[in-house]
């Protein structure tokens, strides 16, 4: 099958402006400005199925059409963040195929009528964000931005801003504070972005994963695109697969397909051939999984890996094999949430960090198994208190951890 | 020091980039530029931001202690990032790192006694599929070295070195 997203590897050089024009590039964008009203973009795109893919897969056309036409100007944001343990698909979109995520914002911005867009890159991905200067100028260049383009009314302008190393600028409303020059710290939430965003005006925020899809939709329909996936997930996905597998990175498959062929079909099984213990289907922020044939053999969409326990989030898939502990694994996933906590609401700056202390002694082999009973007491009271995602997530790993794996605790702990 | 005396075409373009009335949103770029020289950030230069953007320098020192590629005291010309996060450690980074550190003689969090290269651990970078792996932060940017091994670094750093030396 031909990739939707990951389409510099089908087309060579599409990251020049010239070959991505050949290969049907800019061909949507033009006839959505010169043809169409900007409802109607907005209506392909809700009834292609298409879900945000940045870990919450909220319908994005529905998102779309909650901005409100009140208040403005609006404004556009691509959260280029990419910052969840295990994740690395964006990157390689921005570096391989940047123009068909730009014109996927430029058809979203023309959608809900905004003027100007900015991308948030986290900090360290400061070559990417002058390569992407690169091809937004050349983009302008050609008159795919600017002022009145294909003679139009219609004007757009791109910019790129860039993080400084802050996990929880991935939280979207982390992010617009972070671009109005402000410590990236979550916003109390109602109201949300379409309604009060970027300077308090009206904001879509979608993932660079989520934007890329759209010049696709757009030029083939709503239609082909539900052919792809699942009635409840449609289209395709970029799993990031990392961790004890023998060929890690991106692999571009329809929603539905399962861990096995994600696993043994495409990364040619796990190193030395031992037996998967646990996945993680959405980065560090996951849950664990207790990985048996069954496990296997369920697909990867949003509803089934719900049936197993957790989410499939921004589908970075972290595979753990028999040789792992899970209190050294979780260990790992706090000192990161600890790190990585804002400190605005206390559930989250506190329980991470008395996580942290319990999590590190346990793992020393210095705690008792009432330092485990307390750190998923600690974990349980932290859950539906915190503010945002990262708290609420920070606990994920933990508790199910914890539960399913009672026997690697038990192991370390003294008697 | 003011940064548009020095740096008046880049001040300029990365105040273009957003509304007048909300020139706050330049304080992280121009944080980025005042760091390009020494690879800290000082208080002058923070009181020169804070004036720009009529911010109070205790706002602009905010930012600079939130943010983890921002950097209040002096390090090495070039600190080496080795993101030792679980997809990374579960394919060797914790190791990359000591015999790294052994390799040049230093604990993580020192520089080198040349100054050249300050040794790092750091959250998740993107790159899990490419580990060992570290980024480098240096006055020409972040850089990132995919799939390391100590062999490949010792080179890098020898590169990096023989590169001062000529600047000098």
């Amino acid at each position: 099958m031909a990739y939707v997203l990951l389409r510099h590897r089908d087309v060579p050089d599409i990251n020049k402006i010239d070959v991505y024009k050949k290969n049907g590039g800019f061909a949507a964008f033009k006839k959505a400005v010169t043809k169409m009203q900007p409802v109607e973009v907005t209506n392909v795109v809700k009834d292609s199925g298409l879900r945000g893919r940045g870990g919450a897969g909220f319908p994005t056309g529905m998102k779309w059409s909650f901005i409100d036409n009140k208040n403005w100007p609006h404004y556009v944001v691509a959260n280029a963040d990419e910052s969840e343990p295990g994740t690395f698909k964006d990157r390689e979109i921005m570096e391989s195929n940047p123009f068909q995520f730009l014109e996927g914002l430029a058809l979203a911005s023309y959608a809900v009528g905004a003027n100007a867009a900015y991308i948030y890159l986290r900090g360290e991905f400061w070559q990417v964000a002058a390569f992407l200067d690169e091809k937004i100028a050349e983009m302008e260049a050609a008159g795919y931005l600017g002022d009145n383009l294909f003679g139009t009314e219609y004007s757009l302008k791109i910019y790129t801003h860039l993080g400084a190393g802050a996990y929880i600028c991935g939280e979207e409303t982390a992010l617009l504070e972070s671009i109005e020059g402000k410590r990236g710290q979550p916003r109390v939430r109602p109201p949300f972005p379409p309604s009060y965003g970027l300077y308090g005006k009206p904001t879509i925020i979608n993932n660079v994963e989520t934007f890329t899809n759209v010049p696709m939709i757009l030029a083939n329909g709503a239609d082909w695109y539900k052919t792809m996936g699942t009635l409840d997930s449609a289209g395709v996905k970029i799993f990031s697969l990392s961790g004890r597998v023998r060929k890690p990175g991106n692999y571009e498959l329809p929603f539905g397909a399962t861990f096995r062929e994600l696993i043994y079909e495409h990364a040619g099984g796990i190193q030395e051939g031992r037996p998967v213990k646990a996945i993680m289907p959405a980065g560090a922020s996951s849950s664990l999984i207790v990985v048996d044939d069954k496990v296997l053999d369920t697909q990867m969409d949003y509803a089934s890996v719900r049936t197993l326990g957790a989410d499939l989030g921004s589908a970075s898939v972290i595979v753990l094999d028999d040789t792992v502990d899970i209190d050294w694994v979780i260990n790992k996933t706090i000192k990161f949430f600890k790190h990585e906590s804002c400190g605005k609401c206390t559930p989250c700056r506190e329980g991470n960090y008395w996580m942290r202390n319990l999590t590190n002694r346990i793992h020393s082999g210095k705690g008792s198994s009432q330092d485990v009973d307390l750190l998923l007491n600690v974990a349980k009271q932290m859950q539906g208190k915190c503010l945002c995602a990262l708290g609420e997530f920070s606990t994920m790993a933990v508790v199910t951890g914890i539960e399913r794996f009672p026997q690697d605790f038990k192991k370390v702990v003294k008697a | 020091m003011s940064l548009e005396k020095t740096y008046p075409k880049e001040v300029k373009q990365i105040l273009a980039k957003y509304p007048p009335e909300h020139k706050r949103s330049a304080v992280m770029p121009l944080l980025y530029l005042a760091q390009r020289e020494e690879g800290y950030i000082n208080k002058a230069a923070m009181q020169d931001i804070a004036q720009m953007l009529d911010i109070t320098e205790t706002e602009v020192a905010s930012i600079v202690g939130f943010y983890s590629l921002y950097h209040d005291e002096k390090a090495g010309k070039y600190r080496m990032q080795v993101c030792t996060d679980l997809p990374c450690a579960l394919r060797g980074a914790d190791e990359f790192l000591n015999n790294l550190c052994g390799n040049l003689g230093i604990k993580v969090g020192e520089t080198t006694a040349d100054g050249l290269v300050t040794v790092e651990a750091v959250m998740c970078l993107a790159s899990c599929d490419k580990a060992p792996m570290f980024q480098t932060q240096g006055p020409d940017g972040i850089k990132y070295h995919d799939l390391m091994t100590i062999d490949r670094t010792m080179e890098l750093i020898d590169a990096l070195k023989q590169a001062n030396k000529e600047e000098k």
